[in-house]
């Protein structure tokens, strides 16, 4: 069996993480798994943990009455789900749901962010891979919204 | 070498050309006046040509007048050109009648036509070999246009004076035409009036040979050199150095908006101009469905549609479209068919409703820059 | 010289040619894929990857439809349609028997011949897949000519993904297929996200990879800086522009986009003579 260290290590989302730093988000962090259908965190709700995708596949969603969950975004293996454990207010801003079986490495947002605070540099590096992914899907989001697909837009 | 033959012929024997040329079947076309414009028409004899009048122009401005001589060619280009004839500006493509799993034609195409350019000045003859260059020097040819001007007897005649919107000594297209024409003539007033004549072909040739011509007199050849020499001042000019290069810099510049501040997208120039060549085509039907037909019409880049893919237009604005029109007309022409598309006719710069001069145009852009990309 | 040009006159460039209409396969509400035989006094007609025909509807007008079919076949004619406009939406309403002018095919191609032993990536959004359903098919009547092979392919919906069919087929003759959607209900288990984001799951070594990219300008765009910015050598990402097309053939000059005629040097072209005309507004 690996060890947690050895699997956060392998994740690409920490790829690079200075090895005493590992061992300290390690500190913070376990193994779960959800089956098809739950959830890993709904909007709203407190946003204690983030979450690194080993297997399966996790969809972020709203709802709304009346109608289907929108789906706006898939994360797969390989990736992260859940950055409101990072920023005050510290609320989950959509649903996560596992779309397939799926395994994480969970993490404790107040736990890490008491040894960010306690140690900024390890912050700064965390805000820095976070803002990245923020970036990347905040792009990816004006992509969306401009409908390249639909009839009026190219 | 054996030397150029030069001839003369008198003033009064210019109708012994038209009748020529009819023999041989030709239909003459040429320079006539019309609605206070010297336009290009269908013309039987010398006594069609606007003789005695002469045009003044600046930028939105064109006005005949009387000369106090009785010149045939005095004056320079109207707002047509010889591309009418062999481009016709509205012309049925075919028609076809739909039969089972096959299309019938059912237009009879039509013989190509066999004109004489009567009058065809430098600048134009330019303009027909950019023309050529579009219409059947690349990977497509277009049979239509290949066949008339194939059959086409071009008389040019070299200019004696400038309009104010002449530039054809920048764009180095005349005033004196150099090739491209059968027969060239230099209206002379003195030592009498009459025509000096060059040969350009073998059918040219020919046809001067059945006229009453004159060996030619150093007085003639004098008086035709100081005609072209006043011809070649010209006040208007542009700056042709790295000007390709010089707007394909400046796509994203601010002076094409101040442009379209003044320009009304009016699409004046492109008509108006011997080498635009864009076209679109309108299918139709009758009211069965079983016949169609595909008419081909002059269009311009200055019209909304022109642009058109399905969700709207990708020039939405005059400034795009300005930028288009003068980008393709001094620039990306190089890049498609290896010259300018400008001959410096200027008739751009008359005809425009507001006046606007590319020459102008093109000096502010080089001014804009500086002189930091002189040269590049 | 007489009948040289008399026979000029007679030629019409913008003649089309009857072919018929064999089969209709309807996609999806607005998506029709039409199967199409040489009709009298029409030939057969070879094409490459990428080249697109103009297609006439009788009497209402012409439009240049890219062909979506296999270029091993050359019996028949196979087009993707979509109804955006009159023309479109009369040839998306034909039937079996009905007879469609052609004339073609024009335009440049993608290189998929010229790239044997090479990754590939396909990325196509919406409808885009269909001018690039000749290079798969191509790839799968030569597979061994090509290392890894990896379709990306995003549409806006689950309903609205181009030949769904196929996919297990494709993946089955070793093509990697990855496949999303703009957004969808919880219904569909696929992945959701810009077609740009698949480009992380492709498994093809950048720098041995060749990408032909098909879709609306922006995808296109984005796409292409995507794979630029992972290593994929700029000469060897090749786009489809789209522009107004009248004639096909150089002579209407509706389709230029600065120096190209995108009928005469495109449709297909390789991105870095695209990349800066792209970025001007209103080319």
């Amino acid at each position: 069996m690996k060890g947690l260290e050895e699997i956060i290590a392998e994740h690409p989302f920490f790829e690079g993480l200075e090895p005493g730093y590992l061992t300290l988000v390690a500190g913070c962090a376990q193994m779960a798994a959800y089956r098809a259908g739950e959830y890993l965190m709904t909007y709203g709700a407190e946003a204690e943990h983030f979450f690194l995708l080993r297997h399966g596949r996790v969809a972020l969603e709203l709802s709304a009455p009346a109608r289907d969950a929108f789906r706006f975004q898939t994360v797969d293996a390989g990736e992260v789900v859940g950055w409101s454990w990072l920023i005050p207010p510290h609320k989950s801003q959509f649903d996560a749901r596992a779309v397939e079986d799926t395994s994480v490495i969970k993490f404790d947002g107040k736990c890490l962010r008491g040894k960010c605070d306690a140690d900024p540099k390890l912050g700064y590096d965390l805000m820095k891979r976070f803002t990245r992914v923020m970036v990347q899907r905040f792009a990816d989001t004006r992509l969306q919204l401009i409908d390249v697909y639909g009839k009026q837009g190219r | 070498m054996e030397k150029a033959l030069i001839l003369t012929l008198a003033a009064d024997r210019l109708d012994q050309l038209f009748h020529e040329l009819q023999g041989r079947g030709y239909e003459c076309v040429g320079p006539t006046l019309r609605d206070d414009a010297i336009v290009y028409d269908h013309i039987e004899s010398s006594a069609d040509l606007p003789r005695g009048w002469t045009d003044e122009q600046a930028p939105g401005h064109y006005r005949v007048k009387r000369r106090d001589d009785d010149a045939y060619f005095g004056y320079v280009v109207g707002p047509h050109s010889w591309k009418k004839y062999l481009f016709p500006p509205e012309r049925r493509l075919w028609q076809l009648k739909r039969a089972g799993q096959k299309f019938d034609r059912t237009d009879t195409p039509a013989e190509p036509p066999r004109y004489a350019f009567i009058g065809v000045r430098a600048c134009e003859i330019a303009a027909l070999k950019i023309q050529d260059r579009v219409f059947t020097g690349g990977q497509f040819t277009e049979p239509k246009y290949a066949a008339a001007r194939e059959q086409a007897f071009v008389v040019a005649v070299n200019c004696t004076q400038a309009a104010s919107t002449c530039f054809c000594v920048s764009m180095k297209t005349g005033p004196e035409a150099q090739d491209g024409y059968d027969l060239s003539l230099t209206e002379v007033l003195t030592p009498e009036h009459s025509f000096v004549i060059r040969v350009g072909s073998d059918h040219g040739r020919e046809v001067l040979a059945a006229l009453q011509t004159a060996a030619a007199t150093p007085a003639h050849e004098q008086a035709a050199r100081a005609g072209i020499e006043n011809a070649s001042q010209q006040a208007r000019k542009l700056e042709t150095a790295g000007l390709k290069e010089l707007l394909q810099r400046n796509f994203e510049s601010e002076q094409w908006d101040d442009i379209a501040k003044r320009c009304l997208s009016c699409a004046n120039c492109t008509m108006a101009c011997p080498t635009c060549f864009c076209s679109s085509v309108e299918d139709t039907t009758d009211l069965t469905g079983e016949h169609a037909e595909r008419w081909q019409r002059w269009d311009s880049c200055f019209n909304p549609d022109f642009s058109y893919i399905h969700g709207g237009e990708v020039r939405k604005t005059t400034a795009s479209r300005y930028r288009q029109w003068m980008t393709h007309k001094l620039s990306t022409w190089f890049d498609q068919f290896g010259s300018s598309g400008c001959v410096g006719c200027g008739r751009c710069i008359s005809w425009c409703p507001v006046g606007i001069d590319l020459t102008e145009e093109a000096r502010k852009m080089r001014e804009s820059e500086g002189t930091c990309h002189e040269g590049s | 010289m007489e009948s040289k040009a008399a026979e000029m006159t007679t030629a019409e460039p913008l003649l089309p040619e009857p072919w018929i209409v064999r089969e209709v396969i309807r996609e999806m509400a607005d998506v029709v894929t039409f199967v199409l035989e040489p009709g009298e006094g029409a030939a057969a007609m070879a094409f490459k990857p990428g080249q697109f025909n103009m297609l006439y509807a009788f009497g209402v007008g012409e439009v240049p439809i890219s062909i979506s079919g296999d270029p091993a076949d050359v019996s028949r004619l196979v087009h993707t349609i979509r109804d955006v406009g009159l023309v479109t939406h009369a040839l998306c309403a034909v039937q079996p028997g009905d007879v469609v002018g052609v004339r073609g095919p024009f335009g440049s191609h993608w290189p998929i011949e010229q790239h044997t032993g090479c990754d590939i990536v396909v990325a196509a959004g919406g409808i885009g897949l269909a001018p690039l359903r000749p290079v798969l098919y191509h790839i799968l009547n030569h597979r061994d000519q090509y290392d890894d092979v990896v379709l990306l392919y995003g549409a806006r919906k689950p309903d609205e993904l181009l030949f769904p069919g196929e996919y297990d087929a494709w993946r089955k003759a070793g093509i990697q297929v990855e496949v999303t959607v703009d957004n969808a209900d919880a219904a569909w288990d696929g992945r959701v996200g810009v077609v740009t984001t698949l480009i992380r799951y492709g498994k093809f070594e950048s720098d041995e990879a060749t990408a032909f990219i098909c879709g609306p300008d922006v995808m296109m765009r984005f796409t292409a800086q995507e794979l630029e910015n992972k290593g994929v050598a700029p000469d060897k990402l090749y786009i489809s522009m789209e522009r107004n097309m009248k004639c096909a053939i150089g002579f209407c000059g509706h389709c230029q986009l600065g120096p190209e005629f995108i009928c005469l040097d495109g449709a297909v072209f390789v991105w870095p003579r695209m990349k800066r005309l792209m970025l001007v507004k209103e080319l």
